[in-house]
């Protein structure tokens, strides 16, 4: 991919907290490229440090974390914009006209004492939009997320469901016609079906509305239905990303692959599935070397004492892990090689 | 299975929550919910029963029926043989008192942050039960069945572990604890109310590995309640457990993990099947949804005939009229809800409701 299709450019990306016991870095010397109209889907176990990733590529980190490094946006048409160094005001207007964000707890994103309906008409009139025209957009978007206008807009939000607000949100986060959509656990609190027709009308709406989508989730399985790439933070770092099917078929880091046997999954024979051995990092502890050493069946002296740098395996793939040649072997999964889009067959 | 060898039995259970005039009841307008209809279920020795369905389906009030805390409108629960709401209104005349039914079922709730006191060492909660049930065991002898099982679920040294405050332990580990003090009891039966649903995806399989391996040394059966499919045939097909589809308030289908995941008969197991979304499948999903309606109806306002029809794909003129009763396999362990599953059913020769 050509880097004139690059929608964001992270570079050297820190956050870190000062706390009484030390300073605590969960953000560590992370970079990353984001695609235009690409589904980038970010996994990690909670505490990874991914929604704080997240956070910094809007600078909406909260204050006392400290974000440091580049974070350069590359809109449609104009100049590229260096997020870090923006003022409050440009700020305002970048978070809803440029990027926009859903939360997990869609309850706590609403006032509780106003109408959908004034939500959607304060954003317009805060960012000097036209109200009429506004308004008829919010009845489509609406519609469009399978949810009757008339009565949601004049609805306060305890008088929807959890799954109908969470999708009245996403159809307000699109009211200003963003390129980005940042969903950080959109669908945690949701049930299997909720989640699962969400992410199906996420797809409607990425191609209807040129999005690019950035969804951040624990939820490996869920990623892999509506993610073009996966992106998997360990310890506050990224330790391998690549296309799904990369991940799925050919991980080459020993954590994603710790991760996905550990993946409940009906197809999976249930003796094939296995926990994570060890419990993951204090972020104020510095661990020498790679940060999975302490937990990976494969680590050695060299582990121990060296970082290992993000290795190119294919010109998509990439993995944090001086023996990514070895970990197939060391930790085999079932999906290994298995991958039906190039070999026809799916299962054994 | 005859409720003579199950733990609990539920038999005909409703269990409805009235509008029964609060303060702002001005009109006198009552619509109550009936969060659980007509269930009847049995609960083996060492038998895991898993519960999914989605949120309001009554899984949970379901759960505390059988575990003596809620009491039915109407219907029996019973333990071994023994009504448990006899036993607490008519003590005299039971045969196991209310106090043992109480202490042989027991509970863990989904947010085990909630669930221990934050102002007192994890050992002091852990302490209160035995000293309830035993009064007359010493200390010595209680921290030593804590210790013992601290150390069986992989918290050690537990004295580290148990010295602690809550917040002071990780999710994991406060559900271990939280785990552990269900066990120290005893108990017949464990209701597990979405206890591994705030945990990591993959913390997941650890918990239900403990919550098996307790079972072996304990002969618990567990009521297993989740909204997800595959943390439930996981738990179920490791046990040789059953699975329960409950949908507003009914059970719809029930059976062996290959009858509900393999073969599943109502249409609802089928749309529960393809929410749950799999690592290494084809994923060819067309995108077709299996139902017609995003949204649950509201449980006060239910359709007529089939609960389910509003949303159902296969819904035709009957289910819109007649409300199904169970049909059960010719084995008679898989049970369903739905015309389909009768193969010489007028269903077959209605009209289609939808294309």
């Amino acid at each position: 991919m050509s880097t004139s299709d690059r929608i964001f450019e992270v570079r050297n990306l820190d956050v870190s907290f000062e706390l009484n016991r030390g300073a605590s870095r969960v953000v560590r010397d992370v970079d990353m490229d984001i695609y235009r109209e690409e589904t980038l889907g970010i996994v990690g176990e909670s505490g990874s440090g991914k929604s704080m990733l997240a956070s910094s590529l809007l600078n909406a980190v909260v204050e006392p974390g400290i974000c440091s490094g580049e974070v350069t946006y590359y809109p449609r048409n104009g100049e590229p914009v260096s997020v870090l160094e923006l003022s409050e005001a440009e700020l305002k207007r970048f978070r809803w006209e440029q990027v926009a964000m859903v939360f997990q707890g869609a309850m706590s994103s609403f006032n509780p004492v106003m109408r959908v309906r004034t939500h959607f008409r304060e954003t317009l009139q805060d960012h000097n939009r036209d109200i009429p025209a506004g308004m008829d957009r919010a009845r489509s978007l609406l519609e469009s997320v399978y949810l009757d206008p008339d009565r949601v807009l004049s609805a306060y939000p305890h008088e929807l469901s959890g799954g109908m607000k969470q999708r009245a949100l996403i159809a307000l986060s699109l009211i200003l016609e963003p390129e980005v959509l940042v969903m950080d656990e959109p669908t945690a609190a949701l049930d299997l079906l909720m989640q699962r027709s969400i992410v199906s009308l996420l797809d409607e709406l990425q191609a209807e509305h040129d999005l690019t989508i950035i969804f951040i989730t624990h939820d490996l399985p869920l990623l892999t239905k509506i993610a073009d790439r996966l992106t998997v933070m360990y310890a506050f770092g990224l330790i391998e990303s690549g296309t799904v099917d990369e991940i799925l078929y050919n991980s080459s880091h020993p954590y994603t692959r710790a991760l996905l046997a550990a993946t409940p999954d009906l197809d999976v024979p249930v003796d094939e599935m296995h926990a994570i051995e060890g419990s993951k990092p204090d972020p104020v502890d510095r661990i020498s070397g790679c940060s999975y050493h302490p937990r990976c069946p494969m680590a050695d002296m060299h582990c121990e004492n060296n970082d290992p740098p993000m290795e190119q395996i294919s010109s998509t793939h990439r993995a944090a892990c001086f023996y990514h040649e070895e970990a197939a072997e060391a930790i085999p999964l079932r999906g290994d090689g298995n991958n039906p889009k190039q070999k026809g067959a799916v299962h054994e | 299975m005859s409720s003579s060898d199950s733990v609990v039995s539920l038999e005909d259970v409703t269990v409805e929550f009235g509008n029964d005039g609060g303060v702002f009841d001005f009109f006198g307008e009552s619509n109550p919910v009936r969060a659980v209809n007509d269930v009847s279920l049995d609960i083996g020795e060492r038998e895991i029963v898993t519960l999914i369905g989605e949120s309001g389906c009554g899984k949970s009030t379901l759960g505390k029926t059988a575990i003596g805390v809620q009491k039915p409108t109407s219907g029996s629960v019973k333990y071994r043989g023994q009504d448990i709401w006899e036993a607490r209104n008519n003590g005299k005349n039971a045969s196991i008192s209310f106090s043992e039914i109480r202490h042989a079922l027991q509970i863990i709730h989904q947010d085990p942050g909630s669930a221990l006191n934050p102002n007192q060492r994890v050992i002091t909660s852990l302490s209160l039960p035995l000293k309830k049930w035993n009064p007359d065991m010493s200390r010595e002898r209680r921290e030593e069945r804590i210790y013992a099982l601290f150390e069986r679920v992989g918290m050690t040294p537990p004295g580290d572990f148990l010295n602690r405050y809550p917040h002071q332990l990780s999710g994991g580990e406060k559900q271990r604890a939280v785990l552990v003090r269900a066990m120290l009891l005893n108990p017949d039966l464990i209701l597990a109310d979405e206890a591994i649903s705030a945990l990591d995806v993959s913390l997941r399989v650890e918990m239900m590995d403990l919550m098996l391996e307790l079972q072996d040394i304990f002969d618990t059966s567990y009521l297993f309640i989740s909204h997800d499919l595959s943390n439930a045939r996981y738990i179920a097909e490791k046990s040789g457990g059953r699975i329960a589809v409950m949908y507003l308030g009914e059970i719809v289908e029930i059976g062996t993990v290959d009858e509900i995941i393999d073969n599943a008969q109502h249409p609802y197991t089928k749309a529960l099947r393809w929410a749950t979304p799999n690592l290494f499948d084809d994923r060819d999903d067309s995108d077709e949804f299996p139902i017609r309606e995003i949204d649950v109806p509201d449980p006060t306002d239910l359709p007529s005939g089939c609960n389910f029809h509003p949303r159902c794909p296969e819904a035709r003129e009957v289910c819109q009229r007649e409300h199904p009763g169970v049909f059960q396999s010719e084995t008679g362990g898989h049970q369903c809800r739905c015309f389909r599953a009768d193969d010489s059913h007028e269903y077959w020769n209605s009209s289609p409701l939808y294309d």
